[in-house]
């Protein structure tokens, strides 16, 4: 399977995002410039954490309109798999390609620690590797991570099971509904402010990313 | 000719930031302040005859996130 990882100047997980991939068995991963106009002849795009454009304005509200969040946009629409992470699924809310916004911490900390996740469905193609219920420990570290959005954007997510991760432990956001990762509608698009590329090795204190990335692996068609 | 645009977070948004402000004037000692909102003011200079359609298009898809913020223009010629 194609992974291509997006770099935006300032973005900087970009290279954790590839050394993580690159340690899974029939992953070939490559980064796509935001300059970019197409996404070339990946199946999956990540668009990885950082500081996209500095997030002068608001957090990937410059990087939405970059070339390369263009040709994302029409991967997406093809059903393409694409995977936000961090200021990856600031981006894909400002794009429109996930519903609501990720606003400021209520506690106005920059907060960087492990969290733990649950995961509330397998019914999706980042999650099917992993049992419902099962909690996972990943780290944060993000300044706005809060995600909002209107009630009835919030009773969609609930009704269609978009909502993939919830803080398991307390809320460190203040985040609706304990939100920390949705997908789109369609079920292509996921987005989260946890970083699974950070906990894929033991060594690192948890490898409970991976089965992120396996659930995406597992549909090797 | 000249822009400016204000925007503000939505009422139904929470706004730790104001509230993170309303605070500190509290410890120095104003008290009773009600409710303080942060928001973020644009200036932007033009050429005569700017589309003003367009700019409004603009305050809608970049300068503010309709999702949870809401926008002024005021243009000054």
């Amino acid at each position: 399977m194609r992974f291509a990882v997006i770099q935006f100047p300032g973005s900087n997980c970009d290279q954790d995002v590839l050394h993580a991939l690159r340690s899974f068995e029939g992953v070939e991963a490559h980064y796509l410039w935001h300059k970019d106009t197409s996404v070339g002849d990946a199946d999956v795009i990540v668009v990885p954490g950082g500081f996209s454009y500095g997030d002068y304005l608001r957090c990937g509200a410059i990087a939405r309109f970059s070339p390369v969040m263009g040709a994302v946009k029409e991967f997406a629409a093809r059903g393409g798999t694409v995977l936000g992470i961090c200021n990856g699924f600031q981006i894909l809310c400002e794009s429109g390609l996930l519903p609501g916004a990720l606003v400021r911490n209520r506690d106005l900390h920059f907060i960087c620690e492990h969290v733990d996740l649950r995961v509330e469905t397998n019914n999706s193609r980042f999650t099917r590797a992993a049992t419902p219920g099962t909690t996972l420990r990943i780290p944060i570290a993000h300044g706005e991570g809060c995600y909002t959005a209107d009630e009835a954007t919030l009773a969609e997510l609930r009704k269609n099971d978009q909502v993939l991760v919830r803080y398991a432990g307390p809320n460190p956001n203040g985040s609706l509904d304990d939100i920390a990762g949705i997908r789109n509608r369609e079920g292509n698009v996921f987005g989260l402010m946890p970083h699974p590329e950070r906990a894929c090795d033991p060594l690192l204190g948890s490898a409970d990313g991976r089965v992120i990335f396996e659930s995406i692996l597992a549909e090797r068609n | 000719m000249k822009a400016v645009v204000t925007v503000m977070p939505k009422k139904s948004v929470l706004d730790p930031q104001g509230a993170a402000v309303a605070q500190a004037m509290d410890h120095l000692g104003l008290k009773n302040v009600g409710k303080v909102r942060v928001g973020k003011s644009i200036e932007i200079e033009l050429p005569e005859g700017a589309d003003e359609a367009k700019l409004h298009e603009l305050c809608r898809d970049l300068l503010s996130n309709p999702v949870i913020e809401d926008y002024e223009l005021e243009i000054e010629r």
